[in-house]
């Protein structure tokens, strides 16, 4: 246990091994840690940024759904107006289209009876006259009495 | 181990007498033979095995970290970058706790600290005569008398070493006082507290033996602790010689001893390791 020169040397070996690990140990290792430390912090802040990104898609993705169904839920009901107006139209032109038949149809009946009455009337007149002639039985000057006939015949 | 011939006394001065070589008058260059030719060497004397130890084993922690310093990655780390880092954390950790002010040296300097010094006493838990036993084998290959070999394998346990250290540390608490404060700051912190210009003499008692208290405190600390840690061990060696009971109960307690002991050379570093950042913090501070 005498002190001597072993002192000294282990204070030169302790300066060299102190120079050592400051230059070549140290600052190597503790820039691979700050440099690690850095990642992380990008990766959580990059994580941090992914999240609240996909929160705003879902969002949007969201409000885009919903005014997709708004905009279905309209086109349906435009559909269905534009049935409806259809259905009417097609409802009021066969309506018309059976009345304009029915009109023509009465009309062409009033005709039918309007001439098959005009005939009866002629075929009465010569009837009359024919009947008359009977009648009388004498000549008639029919174009003597030809107005008279015809008064007869439109009084019937 | 205690052998016939061998008192018990000789044991345990073979144990603390250190391979020291130096001058002796009459022989010239040559290792020293018994304690008192160790003493007689004086002061120009070099204990050969607490310095092929201790440099040894720095050179072992500085060649591992640099070679995991060589191969660092920012990325995923291997078991060895694993390892190194979480020491590395340790020490920053501690650096950054205790001292304020900024100086790139004071990280590495914990870190070599801790790292040595822990490696140092670790030595203390190989069994007490392996190593001694084993080199005075092999310098009896060579002629030599192996009780006149010595062999200390723990350089915490010789004073040579912690005194080195600390006084290091006490040479940069010195330097950086210096610097930091100029000379009149650090002359005016000497003399001025805590009791004003008008008690210069008190002053700079009470200063200067709190200021030297340091690397005593420092190296004595270390020193003493391993020392009687070792001492321990030595003791409970002398009993394998002796009966069958003696030997099972002196296994027992070196058992024990050393699971305790693990707990005091992790001590041991981080207090060293401390004491030093705490120091250099002082240093560093303006204002008293």
């Amino acid at each position: 246990m005498n002190i001597n020169l072993t002192l000294i040397s282990q204070m030169i070996a302790f300066a060299i091994f102190v120079a050592f690990c400051m230059k070549y140990v140290w600052p190597p290792i503790m820039k691979a840690l700050d440099e690690r430390a850095t990642k992380i912090a990008e990766g959580l802040a990059a994580a941090e940024r992914g999240q609240q990104e996909q929160e705003i898609g879902r969002q949007k993705a969201l409000e885009e759904m919903k005014a997709a169904k708004a905009k279905a839920a309209d086109i349906v009901a435009q559909a269905q107006k534009r049935y409806n107006e259809v259905m009417d139209e097609a409802k009021r032109d066969a309506q018309g289209e059976a009345d304009r038949i029915k009109t023509a149809a009465h009309a062409e009946i009033e005709q039918e009876t309007n001439r098959a009455r005009e005939e009866l009337r002629e075929r009465m007149a010569a009837l009359a006259v024919a009947a008359a002639e009977k009648v009388l039985e004498k000549e008639i000057d029919a174009n003597a009495h030809k107005a008279l006939i015809n008064s007869f015949a439109k009084q019937l | 181990m205690a052998t016939a011939e061998l008192t018990a006394s000789d044991y345990i001065q073979h144990h603390l007498t250190n391979l020291t070589l130096g001058w002796l008058p009459d022989q010239g260059l040559v290792f020293a033979h018994n304690a008192e030719e160790a003493a007689a060497m004086g002061f120009w004397a070099l204990h050969i095995d607490s310095l092929l130890w201790s440099i040894g084993l720095g050179y072992l922690f500085l060649i591992g970290f640099r070679k995991v310093a060589d191969n660092v990655t920012a990325g995923v780390p291997g078991r060895a970058q694993n390892f190194v880092e979480w020491i590395i954390d340790f020490v920053n950790e501690n650096v950054r706790g205790s001292f304020s002010a900024k100086n790139d040296m004071v990280a590495p300097l914990a870190l070599t600290i801790f790292a040595w010094v822990f490696l140092m006493n670790l030595m203390d838990l190989v069994p007490v005569d392996l190593i001694p036993w084993a080199f005075g084998q092999f310098m009896s290959l060579f002629g030599a008398d192996p009780h006149h070999v010595f062999m200390r394998v723990v350089p915490t346990t010789d004073p040579n070493v912690t005194f080195g250290m600390a006084l290091a540390v006490f040479f940069l608490v010195l330097y950086y006082s210096i610097k930091i404060k100029g000379v009149g700051g650090f002359v005016g912190e000497l003399t001025l507290h805590p009791f004003g210009k008008f008690g210069i003499p008190a002053n700079l008692v009470l200063e200067g033996i709190s200021l030297l208290s340091k690397p005593l405190s420092l190296s004595l600390r270390l020193f003493g602790n391993m020392y009687a840690g070792e001492m321990i061990f030595i003791l409970v060696a002398l009993m394998y010689g002796h009966n069958m009971v003696l030997s099972l109960s002196g296994g027992a307690l070196q058992l024990a001893w050393a699971i305790f002991h693990i707990l005091i050379i992790t001590l041991q570093a981080f207090i060293f390791m401390v004491l030093t950042i705490v120091y250099l913090d002082m240093a560093h501070q303006t204002d008293h």
